[in-house]
């Protein structure tokens, strides 16, 4: 690779070879008038990953800027590596989630592995103590080969690295669709712990103070890694395999815990992790925030390989490195506070106040272009957006009730399915308990952990039923929030905001553009109602395989607050006698349900299912207040396969039965997804209590001992069955999946 | 009682060790980096788990050639308690102070999940707060914990009542369910489970308490008599 002879710039131009990077002829122009001259091959390739919308969000940006992003208790909101929230006592929580598909549809161990590493650094890169880990995977029907191998290669990817590092994956949710077939989601999320004095910033102040390269050595791995995830998979992605980076947890580890100690260090001035674009745009981005410029001299990099080129070097998306800014004269400190965990701290450029990133390389300058121009200047595309033709046709379709004869098999065959079935397969692989403080493990409606000296802890979770999106992406991207809400809530926690995962197909389509732009909307409008802005995110586009998208799939990380560890609930029954309430009535709602695919061979048509976000503001704050005067034994949103379904789910690994009785349709009664329910088990003795606290709360029945689930609709048994066949189903679906032949 | 937790490059349950032995049993514990190699000042010796080194190699074979190491053997000659659980263990097996090897779980997989053990063994200074045959919830969370030893050392294992330990049920192919397991001369323990992650009824269990408290319990007994 090093051995070719790099094109000069009128070939650049001439040949056209800007746009095997991703550039337009219209922006190699701009390059070019910025300039005032043609930009050598490195400086094409230091705009071309900069301006990729993975680092600089061109065709996004006029959608994220409608988000809410302000609220009291937001520290900082989008922009740097990771969003911060107030939670009192001078402590803070920090998190964001991250996108890594393209690598993952490729190499799914690594590509899985390295978004968790990368996502890791965004928040320890802030000054943070990284505390837990949670994830959100799509992928197509456990049904072929391929799709079983990208499953168990990313959950292999998250363990190796999680567990590795010492930080417990404590959540997630998982699911299957056809439409990820050939372009799987992995987004990772992390959540850290901060005081408010250590809070750090990704800035180069101070002209003529030293620049440092902290960690892994630089290699050849990862190259134009950004460029390759602002494109559409094809048959020819194979060949992007060495775009794809390759994680070390151990280097990662060492690093993590020298950078917490080096931000008790008053020498340090900036730090910014590596991420995508790597040098790139760590240098651009600390000197651009700080009005400042960088020269780096390339010779001084670590190098993993010999006969790096500044191309090479620039855009090489090797992991586990961090760029750091410290006061001039101090370099010793560093260096010697890194090698005492193995670790190099090179010095390797200064501040300057020209505003200009400049490369030296054998003693010429290699590279040398404005800061901003990188940074904060590329292009920003106001894409066409038209509402496609599929969503006035569902719109337009009547209510329709699937024809449901036997009520106990469909709920055992909607516990088969995958995306409903238990996730231990998944969950058994993850150290969630390392660190000691997790309370809630996998399982339950949202992870919790203590804060170890306090008496609080924090509910987080990840949502989006892509499903309702896609049918509807208004009222779909309202209902993500309010889910990922509905399960912080049902935990004890108060939601404090959240950070999204918008994976989309491409922007140059009108109809996914549209897609964007209205579930946008329906988010801002659920935080808004539910008080909980968005403090930072991601965006994946071109989620496109061989020119068709991916559902859109705007995950939802949202982080709570539990004032209180009696708070804490989960969502299972906790004793016979126990009474069952159901908060919410079913209604005809079907479109996009787990019950409607299931009985279509996998299709969904008609409308999602409606939300009024102020009903659900009322549940949300009822159940809360119950839950905090210790009037709730259990709490479980009703979701994917409806009320059967999160009835059983209660009675999961306790031992213990239920028996209700419930009025109306008896199909809606069991398995519509009417939104903003909930099923929750109260004592006897708090019984008038609860009710008086939560008027919209029909008691339904109770918990019995006897480890059986009876279900009556209009005065008929329609589900009888011992828990123990159920959950037999359940937990054995994605096993059996896995093990049966292709 | 005053208690070392070593700390090697990769450890990753340093802090929960040292976490059950301040908050929860209330004695004196400090971190030591691998390259100390005097531990004269401690009473015991708790190598935590996590993944020294990476795991490079193998579980377990780099930090054993730590400089700490050898001050590690020099406790366990001088009959202090040694305690390794998880990497803690697989170090304990590298370095020779136990006898065994670890292998790929069964499965091929990392499995983390809280297990029921049975105690085979409450006649040591790890384990004499439980009931022999007692069943505890602790929590497992590893790749290698496969045991695996010759047939001669599993016989004199069980004729020497060195298995401190087994799994109530099969969880990860184990030699004989074997969860842990002593010297010879039962001052040194090594275990995959995790005992301190088991403190705390707020985290699901706290059947590990006595583990840490027996150790304490055979100090004190042994200090009050010699004094």
């Amino acid at each position: 690779m090093s051995l070719t002879l790099e094109p000069n710039p009128q070939q650049i131009k001439d040949e056209k070879l800007y746009s095997s990077m991703g550039l337009t002829d219209e922006e190699f122009g701009k390059v070019e008038s910025i300039l005032g001259r043609l930009p050598n091959w490195a400086e094409t390739g230091l705009f071309s990953v900069m301006w990729s919308e993975h680092c600089s969000y061109k065709n996004s940006k006029p959608v994220l800027s409608r988000f809410p992003t302000k609220g009291d208790h937001v520290l900082q909101g989008p922009g740097e590596g990771a969003g911060i929230v107030d939670i009192g006592d001078n402590q803070a929580v920090v998190f964001k989630i991250e996108s890594h598909n393209h690598p993952s549809a490729i190499e799914p161990y690594q590509g899985a592995a390295t978004g968790v590493g990368g996502i890791i650094r965004d928040v320890f890169s802030m000054g943070a103590r990284p505390v837990a880990i949670l994830n959100s995977l799509r992928f197509g029907e456990l049904e072929t080969s391929r799709v079983k191998y990208l499953f168990e290669e990313v959950v292999a990817g998250i363990a190796g690295y999680g567990n590795c590092i010492g930080i417990p994956t404590v959540g997630g949710e998982i699911g299957f669709d056809p439409s990820y077939d050939g372009n799987p989601l992995v987004n990772a999320m992390c959540v850290g712990l901060i005081d408010h004095q250590d809070i750090q910033k990704g800035q180069a102040k101070g002209v003529g103070n030293t620049v440092m390269y902290v960690g892994a050595k630089t290699g050849r791995d990862g190259i134009h890694g950004a460029t390759f995830a602002s494109e559409e998979l094809s048959e020819s992605s194979e060949e992007k395999r060495p775009a794809v980076q390759v994680g070390d947890p151990f280097m990662e580890k060492l690093l993590l815990e020298a950078c917490l100690e080096l931000i008790h260090n008053d020498a340090l001035v900036g730090i910014q992790d590596m991420g995508a674009a790597g040098l790139t745009s760590s240098s651009a981005e600390m000197a651009s925030k700080s009005g400042s410029g960088m020269e780096m001299n390339l010779d001084l990099i670590p190098q993993r390989e010999t006969g790096m080129t500044p191309y090479e070097m620039m855009l090489s998306e090797s992991q586990e490195r961090m760029l750091i800014v410290v006061e001039k004269g101090r370099e010793k400190e560093i260096e010697d506070l890194f090698s005492k965990y193995g670790l190099e701290a090179a010095s390797v450029g200064v501040v300057t106040d020209d505003k200009m990133l400049r490369l030296l390389h054998k003693g010429e300058v290699a590279a040398e272009v404005p800061v901003d121009a990188l940074a904060e200047d590329a292009p920003v595309y106001h894409k066409p957006s038209a509402e496609p033709d599929y969503y006035r046709e569902f719109q337009a379709m009547e209510a329709e009730v699937p024809a449901v004869t036997d009520f106990k098999e469909t709920l055992v065959n909607l516990l088969k399915q995958p995306t409903v079935a238990s996730k231990e397969w998944v969950y058994d692989q993850y150290d969630y308990q390392v660190r000691t403080n997790t309370v809630v493990a996998p399982g339950s409606d949202a992870a919790v952990i203590r804060l170890r000296g306090t008496n609080k802890a924090l509910a987080m979770t990840t949502d989006c039923n892509a499903r309702y999106i896609y049918l509807d992406p208004k009222t779909g991207g309202k209902i993500a929030v309010a889910e990922a809400a509905r399960n912080i809530v049902a935990s004890g926690a108060r939601p404090l905001a959240i950070t999204d995962g918008l994976n989309y197909g491409s922007p140059e389509n009108p109809g996914v553009f549209w897609q964007l732009e209205q579930s946008a909307d329906g988010i801002s409008e659920a935080c808004l109602a539910l008080q909980s802005p968005v403090i930072g995110g991601n965006v994946s586009l071109y989620n496109e395989t061989n020119g068709t998208a991916i559902y859109p799939t705007p995950i939802i990380g949202m982080v709570g607050l539990i004032e209180d560890v009696n708070h804490i609930t989960t969502q299972s029954a906790k004793q016979a006698g126990d009474l069952v309430y159901v908060m919410g009535d079913a209604a005809n709602e079907f479109g996009g349900s787990e019950l409607q695919k299931m009985m279509n061979g996998g299709e969904i048509f008609g409308k999602s299912p409606a939300i009024d976000l102020s009903v659900e503001k009322n549940r949300q704050d009822a159940l809360l207040k119950a839950i905090q005067s210790g009037l709730v034994q259990s709490a479980h949103d009703i979701s994917e396969g409806g009320f059967a379904v999160a009835l059983v789910e209660k009675l999961f690994g306790t031992g213990l039965g239920a028996s209700v009785s419930l009025d109306g349709e008896a199909t809606a009664a069991l398995f519509a997804e009417t939104q903003s329910r909930f099923v929750v088990t109260v004592k006897e003795e708090n019984k008038a209590a609860f009710e008086a606290a939560v008027t919209d709360a029909k008691q339904i029945g109770h918990v019995t001992a006897d480890a059986e689930v009876s279900i009556l609709i209009n005065g008929e048994e329609v589900v009888q069955a011992p828990v123990s066949e159920l959950e037999d189903a359940w937990k054995g679906a994605i096993p059996c999946l896995l093990n049966s032949e292709a | 009682m005053k208690f070392a937790v070593i700390v090697f490059p990769g450890s990753n349950c340093d802090v929960d060790m040292y976490h059950a032995v301040k908050d929860e049993l209330g004695e004196q514990v400090d971190l030591v980096w691998h390259d100390a190699d005097n531990l004269d000042q401690y009473d015991g010796i708790l190598l935590p788990g996590g993944f020294s080194y990476g795991d490079y190699l193998r579980s377990g074979a780099i930090a054993h050639m730590s400089s700490v190491m050898a001050a590690v053997k020099r406790a366990a000659e001088a009959g202090k308690p040694v305690l390794g659980v998880c990497n803690g263990f697989q170090i304990l097996l590298e370095s020779g102070l136990l006898p065994g090897a670890m292998l790929r779980n069964k499965n091929l997989k990392f499995i983390c999940r809280t297990v029921e053990l049975s105690v085979e063994n409450n006649d040591t200074m790890f384990t004499s707060l439980y009931e022999k045959g007692e069943k505890i919830s602790i929590p497992v969370a590893h790749g290698e914990g496969n045991y695996y030893c010759d047939d001669a050392t599993l016989a004199k294992l069980k004729e020497n009542n060195q298995i401190a330990f087994t799994y109530a049920s099969d969880v990860n192919g184990s030699l004989s369910d074997i969860a842990g397991i002593t010297n010879e001369r039962g001052n040194v323990l090594g275990m995959m489970p995790h005992p301190e992650r088991a403190v705390d009824d707020l985290l699901g269990s706290a059947d590990g308490l006595k583990l840490f408290q027996s150790i304490v319990k055979h100090w004190r007994d042994s200090h009050v008599v010699n004094a």
